[in-house]
């Protein structure tokens, strides 16, 4: 096990390495920031100057071992527009969009789940066929259009939702959250639920899936030869065995929900990581691009190491393949 | 003739004796047509390919033609009759556009990049999928890590990262969604090879010493075509919805190329003050050419489905 754990932390760093790599070069080898953030009329000298303090002058791989040692320090750099360090700009917005992705798994969990067992229940029933449906639809439904229509709707139409913005926060573990306040959460629900979306569709097959599955299992087809009520047999035979699947996926899934609410923070103006990077990538502000890129794949390395290492404990077979 | 009645006699015992013509084809189609839905999504999606080939013949007007624009337009409601005498059916956007040639013009850049990038992708992917299959070992290791490398990444975040180091333009976008999709062609073309190269016409090509590139493209490949087929049909429609979202993004195509998602971009402003037509039309557009897609994949996925054959 250790063996297997030593080789697959070894991977990440490879790939984390190469990543940083990647980023940097394809960030600093394209377009040119001393066009966009000196003035035109600067002169020569104040360009000079200008191309000094941000380190421009140097070659590429010198530029790159110094990003390098000072990543390793926690130092992604300062942002060309904010003039803050990068990575603390990105920490700021991080709640927000945790935030975001969070309400949006709770609500895909909420919504999903009774929809998928009644579809896996009474899969020949219209309602089941209009839920089935529906989940196509949702997988189909490009994500930023639905959250125009969900303005125009609740916010322009009915006027009953904020269209845009966060609301008002509380400052709990020193991070500002705003599901704490009624109104932050007024904001929150119109962009929880476009972020969810796919989700929900996601989460209704994998419980029909599921419930289909088990339904036939002999354990089931048992606890209800034994004369248990269907409703016991439903929820917790049934119920309670697919959740453990459902509950991975959804979790799993966090990673990619966080990069996707990229869109859905554009849409409402949430101001969470995503906005600031599509508003860096359009000002080409390269710190935080490589900033927020570095700490996604940080993150998604992490996550997928996590996984690795449960399916290798949980299944010796895993570990068998990798020797 | 005793061949064909023996044949004859199990299917004379059903109640319809249809004399049919067996072929792979026919019988593909007659499959195909058994769900509604899916030829309903056929025929839409042929009506859609084709208005999107005919835009400039049969758009009522060329969008991109400052000339044919009245300013004075700008904004109109759905059904108005503008300056220059036709009815605009979708409304006109913020400077005098007519929505409805908008639509159909950015229909072509929508399905040139989505199928463009599907078909560059599959022929990428293939390729080295079926080499992974074929070479085995350290070849088949390499392609097979960067496939799981690039799995590991959601596909909005490598393309944004493509594009945040490439810039704009429908050249950039198309790669972008190549580099984002050739992995799933490579894996499904890999498990399919790794299965059919150890079947016995693979060996019996292979005893007739036929060149190798000759077993691969002739004998492996076509053999591995249904689940290639199945997952570009759910790529193309993958590769429409994150173009358009790029584009929205401003990210995507450039603004003298407006692909859907350009078009609903530019309405997003006028949703505020109630003015829905600017990007309800064209995202209504994209839903249909996904929907449409998806429901041909899915009928697809069944059809080609050698476990589900009756």
């Amino acid at each position: 096990m250790s063996v297997y754990l030593l080789r697959r932390l070894l991977q990440s760093v490879l790939v984390m390495l190469a990543m940083s790599v990647i980023v940097f070069v394809g960030v600093f080898a394209i377009g040119d920031p001393v066009e966009i953030l000196i003035s035109p009329d600067a002169d020569q000298m104040e360009r000079e100057r200008a191309i000094k303090a941000l380190g421009l002058d140097l070659p590429l791989w010198m530029q790159y071992l110094s990003f390098l040692g000072n990543a390793l320090r926690g130092d992604l750099g300062r942002s060309f527009v904010f003039n803050e360090p990068a990575l603390q700009l990105i920490l700021q917005r991080m709640p927000a969009t945790l935030e975001l992705a969070l309400g949006a798994t709770i609500m895909a969990l909420i919504i999903g789940l009774p929809l998928g067992l009644y579809a896996g229940l009474k899969p020949k029933s219209p309602l089941s066929s209009t839920i089935m449906a529906g989940s196509i639809l949702g997988f189909s439904l490009p994500t930023f259009w639905v959250g125009l229509m969900l303005i125009m709707v609740f916010a322009v139409q009915l006027g009953w939702l904020p269209s845009t913005g966060r609301g008002p926060t509380v400052e709990v573990l020193g991070m500002r959250w705003s599901f704490l306040t009624w109104d932050g959460l007024r904001h929150l629900a119109m962009p929880a639920l476009n972020l969810a979306l796919f989700k929900i569709s996601l989460v209704i097959r994998l419980t029909r899936a599921g419930v289909r599955e088990t339904m036939l299992m002999d354990y089931v087809k048992f606890a209800r030869a034994k004369g248990l009520s269907p409703a016991r047999v439903t929820y917790v035979h049934v119920f309670k065995n697919i959740l453990i699947p459902v509950v991975t996926v959804v979790g799993l899934e966090l990673g990619s929900t966080i990069a996707f609410s990229v869109v859905t923070e554009s849409v409402f103006a949430w101001p969470g990581m995503g906005k600031l990077i599509i508003d860096s990538i359009n000002v080409l502000d390269r710190p935080v691009i490589v900033a927020y890129l570095m700490m996604i794949v940080l993150m998604f390395i992490t996550i997928n190491l996590l996984v690795d290492l449960a399916y290798s404990a949980l299944d010796p077979r895993v570990r068998l393949e990798n020797k | 003739m005793s061949t064909t009645t023996a044949q004859g006699a199990p299917i004379a015992a059903a109640p319809a004796p249809a004399p049919k013509v067996e072929g792979p084809w026919r019988r593909f189609i007659s499959e195909f047509a058994e769900s509604k839905l899916a030829l309903l999504g056929f025929i839409v999606f042929t009506i859609i390919a084709l208005i999107a080939i005919f835009a400039p013949w049969i758009a009522p007007q060329n969008p991109y033609d400052l000339a044919q624009l009245d300013i004075m337009d700008g904004r109109m409601e759905p059904g108005t009759v503008g300056g220059a005498g036709f009815t605009y059916w979708l409304g006109t956007d913020d400077q005098g556009r007519d929505m409805l040639s908008g639509i159909m013009y950015g229909l072509r850049i929508s399905l040139l990049v989505g199928v463009g990038s599907a078909v560059i992708a599959c022929a990428v992917g293939a390729s080295l999928g079926m080499l992974a299959a074929y070479a085995g070992g350290k070849t088949d290791t390499v392609i097979m890590r960067l496939v799981d490398l690039q799995l590991s990444f959601p596909s909005i975040l490598a393309a944004l990262m493509i594009l945040a180091f490439l810039g704009k333009g429908v050249m950039n976008v198309v790669l972008a969604l190549v580099i984002v999709e050739w992995a799933y062609y490579a894996r499904t073309v890999r498990g399919t090879a790794l299965v059919e190269r150890r079947r016995e016409y693979i060996e019996a090509a292979q005893c007739l010493a036929l060149p190798t590139r000759r077993v691969i493209f002739r004998h492996l490949l076509p053999n591995c075509m249904p689940p290639l087929i199945v997952v570009a049909t759910m790529q193309i429609a993958r590769a429409i919805a994150l173009e358009a979202t790029l584009s929205f993004l401003g990210l995507g195509v450039p603004i003298t190329e407006p692909s859907l998602g350009l078009l609903i971009s530019n309405g997003y402003e006028y949703m505020l003050s109630g003015k829905y037509w600017i990007s309800f039309y064209p995202g209504i557009a994209l839903l249909v050419t996904i929907v449409s897609i998806n429901l041909m994949g899915d009928q697809l996925r069944d059809v080609l489905n050698p476990r589900l054959k009756k």
